[in-house]
C-alpha cells in the first residue's frame, strides 16, 4: 500500500464524506418528509428535523378501509406484486431453456444477439399496436395484460443473464454425467440448475426489480385499481390533487423499501451480475 | 450425437423464447411499421394508406426538430456529467479510509430507488413554495428569493438532468470500482517508482483496465438517456413551454393524448432508428477499442 500524507488523508475522508452526504441526503430527506407533521414541512424557514413526529401517515396508506386513500395504495401494491412476480416467473421459463441452448451450442448463438438488439429498442416502437391488440382481446388494465407485456423487458434481459451464467459452468461436468448413462432431462435437473441456481437467483431479482420499477407500460395499459401499479399509483399522487406532501414521500418511502432492502443484502450478487452481464455479454 | 441433430435440439429448447419474443416484440414492431404508413386512430377507424405523409409532416415540423435537440442536450449532458461523476467517485471508493465498506454499500441506494420514486422525491425538493433546495440556497444565503426550478424554461431541463445524474453515477461508479480492483497493485506501485505523476498513473495504468467496462457503460447509459420518460413525465411532463419534451414524451403526446395512431408511429420508428444508429456506432466503436488494447 503506497504511503500518504496527512493532508492526502485528510483530502480523501473530506471527498469521503461529501459522497456520502451526496448519496444519503435526497434518500433521509425522503423518510424526513414522510414522518413530519404538515406544519413542519410548510414552516419557513423549514423544519430539517420536525417538531413533531407523525407516523400516521403509514397507517393511512396502509389501512384498507373502503374508499381511502389506503385502500388504492394497497391495491396498487398488491397489483405491482402480481404483475412483476408472474412477469419474473414467465420470464425465467422462457430464458432458461434458451440460454443453456445457446451457451451450449455455438452454432444458434446469433440468435441470442437478435434478442439482445431487442432490449435496445425504444417501448415506444411497440406501445401503439401492444395497446390495441390487449384492447382486442379484453386484457386492457389487468395484471396478466400487463405481466405479459413486460415480457418485452424480462425475457432478453434474463436470456442475456443465463447465457453468461451457464457459459461460466464447464460442459465437461455435463458430458461426464452423460458418458455415465444420465439422460439430457436428468443432466440438467440434477447437475446443471443446482450449479446454476445463484445466476437464476441473481437473474429472478433482477427481472423483479425491473418489473417493479416500470412505469412507461403500466401508465399506458392500465386505468383503475384492478390494476395500477404502484409506480403509476405515486405517479398519480405526485401529479394529482394531493397537496399532503408527506403523504407522497411516504408512498415513496414504502414503494422504495423492497427494492432497497433487496439492494442492500443482495449487493454482491446484484454487481456481479451487472458487470459480468455488462462486460461479457 | 450429430451435430445437426444437436442444432435442432437447440431451435427447440429455444421454442418458447422465440414464440414470446415474436408475439410481443416482432408483431408489435411489424404492425408499428404497417400503422406508420397510415392515418389510423388509436380507438375506432382503422385509417387508409397515406404513404410516406406521415413522415414528411414529421421530419419538417418544428416540434419534432426541437424535441430532438432537447433529448439530444439531455443525453449528452446526463450520461457526460454521470461518467465523469461515477469515475471520480470509484476513484475515491477504491482509496483507503474509515467507512469505505459501508460507503461502497451505500452507492446501491441511487440505483435500486425506483425511477418513479426518484423523480417524486425530487419534484418534492424542487417544490416552489416548500421544496428542500430553496430552503437550504436560502438559509445558506445563495439565493435571495424562492425560485420555481421545474416552472421555468431556463431551470427545468438543468434540475431534470441532476436528477437524473444523482440516481444513475452510482451505477457507473460501481462498474469502474469493479474495472479498478482489477488494477494489479504492482503495476501502479512500479509506475510510481518510475517516477509517474497521478494523471499520467491514471491515462496509461488505470485507464486501459477502465475503458473495456466504461464504454459498455457509456452505450447503455446513452441509450437509455435517449429513451428516457418515466422521470421527465413524473417531473415535469415535458413542461414548462415544451422546454423538457424528449422524443418519448412526443410519441406519447401524438398517439395516446391525441389518438393519432398513425402519426405516433412513425414518430416511434424514427426514434427507434435513431437509437439503432446510436447502438451500431457504438458497437463499432467498442470493437475498434477492443481491436486496438
Amino acid at each position: 500500500m503506497e504511503r500518504r500524507s496527512l493532508t492526502a488523508a485528510i483530502l480523501v475522508h473530506l471527498a469521503a464524506l461529501l459522497l456520502l452526504v451526496v448519496i444519503l441526503a435526497p434518500v433521509v430527506w425522503l423518510f424526513v418528509m414522510s414522518i413530519s407533521s404538515t406544519p413542519d414541512l410548510i414552516a419557513k424557514p423549514l423544519h430539517w428535523w420536525p417538531e413533531t413526529v407523525d407516523l400516521s401517515r403509514y397507517g393511512v396508506l396502509l389501512s384498507s378501509a373502503v374508499n381511502s386513500a389506503g385502500q388504492a395504495f394497497v391495491a396498487s401494491l398488491f397489483n405491482s406484486l402480481k404483475v412483476a412476480g408472474m412477469a419474473t416467473v414467465a420470464a425465467l421459463i422462457v430464458a432458461i431453456p434458451s440460454a443453456w441452448a445457446v451457451s451450449r451450442t455455438p452454432a444458434v448463438g446469433w440468435s441470442l444477439y437478435a434478442v439482445i438488439a431487442t432490449y435496445m429498442l425504444p417501448p415506444v416502437a411497440l406501445a401503439v399496436p401492444l395497446y390495441m391488440a390487449l384492447s382486442w382481446i379484453g386484457l386492457l388494465n389487468n395484471v396478466f395484460g400487463l405481466a405479459l407485456v413486460y415480457l418485452t423487458i424480462l425475457a432478453p434481459f434474463t436470456t442475456w443473464l443465463m447465457k453468461s451464467g451457464f457459459d461460466s459452468i464447464p460442459r465437461e461436468i455435463e458430458s461426464a454425467a452423460t458418458m455415465d448413462g444420465a439422460r439430457l432431462d436428468q443432466v440438467l435437473r440434477l447437475i446443471t440448475l443446482p450449479l446454476a441456481a445463484p445466476v437464476m437467483a441473481t437473474a429472478a431479482l433482477f427481472a423483479f426489480l425491473l418489473a417493479w420499477d416500470e412505469f412507461f407500460y403500466a401508465l399506458l395499459f392500465t386505468s383503475d385499481q384492478r390494476a395500477k401499479t404502484l409506480t403509476v399509483a405515486i405517479a398519480d399522487l405526485a401529479g394529482g390533487r394531493v397537496s399532503d406532501y408527506g403523504l407522497i414521500a411516504t408512498a415513496g418511502v414504502l414503494a422504495a423499501l423492497p427494492p432497497l432492502v433487496i439492494g442492500l443484502f443482495m449487493q454482491r450478487a446484484l454487481i456481479s451480475g451487472l458487470t459480468s452481464g455488462g462486460v461479457k455479454g | 450425437m450429430t451435430s445437426n441433430w444437436i442444432t435442432t435440439r437447440a431451435w427447440f429448447l429455444m421454442l418458447p423464447l422465440l414464440i414470446v419474443m415474436i408475439a410481443v416484440i416482432g408483431w408489435p414492431l411489424v404492425d408499428t411499421v404497417r400503422l406508420s404508413f397510415t392515418d389510423a386512430k388509436l380507438v375506432g377507424t382503422e385509417g387508409s394508406f397515406v404513404g410516406l405523409d406521415n413522415y414528411a409532416k414529421i421530419l419538417s415540423g418544428s416540434n419534432f426538430q426541437r424535441t430532438l435537440i432537447t433529448t439530444f442536450w439531455f443525453a449528452v449532458l446526463s450520461v457526460a456529467a454521470e461518467m465523469v461523476i461515477g469515475v471520480l467517485a470509484a476513484l475515491l471508493l477504491n482509496q483507503q479510509f474509515y467507512g469505505r465498506s459501508v460507503l461502497r454499500a451505500l452507492m446501491i441506494l441511487p440505483w435500486a430507488l425506483p425511477t418513479v420514486v426518484n423523480a417524486t422525491l425530487w419534484r418534492l425538493i424542487y417544490n416552489p413554495e416548500y421544496g428542500a433546495l430553496n430552503a437550504a440556497l436560502m438559509q445558506m444565503g445563495l439565493i435571495d428569493a424562492y425560485r420555481s426550478w421545474l416552472g421555468e424554461p431556463g431551470t427545468a431541463l438543468a434540475s431534470l438532468i441532476v436528477a437524473d445524474c444523482w440516481k444513475n453515477f452510482p451505477l457507473v461508479a460501481l462498474i469502474a470500482l469493479a474495472a479498478l480492483q482489477a488494477v494489479p497493485r504492482d503495476i501502479t506501485a512500479a509506475s510510481m517508482v518510475d517516477g509517474a505523476g497521478a494523471w499520467s498513473r491514471f491515462r496509461f495504468v488505470i485507464m486501459p483496465y477502465l475503458a473495456g467496462p466504461l464504454m459498455v457503460a457509456l452505450v447503455l447509459r446513452t441509450i437509455e438517456a435517449f429513451k428516457v420518460f418515466d422521470i421527465i413525465w413524473v417531473m415535469t411532463r415535458g413542461g414548462p413551454a415544451n422546454s423538457t419534451r424528449t422524443l418519448s414524451i412526443l410519441v406519447y403526446q401524438e398517439a395516446f393524448s391525441f389518438q393519432r395512431a398513425g402519426s405516433g408511429a412513425s414518430l416511434a420508428l424514427i426514434v427507434t432508428l435513431l437509437v439503432t444508429v446510436l447502438a451500431v456506432a457504438y458497437a463499432a466503436l467498442i470493437r475498434k477499442s477492443a481491436g486496438a488494447s
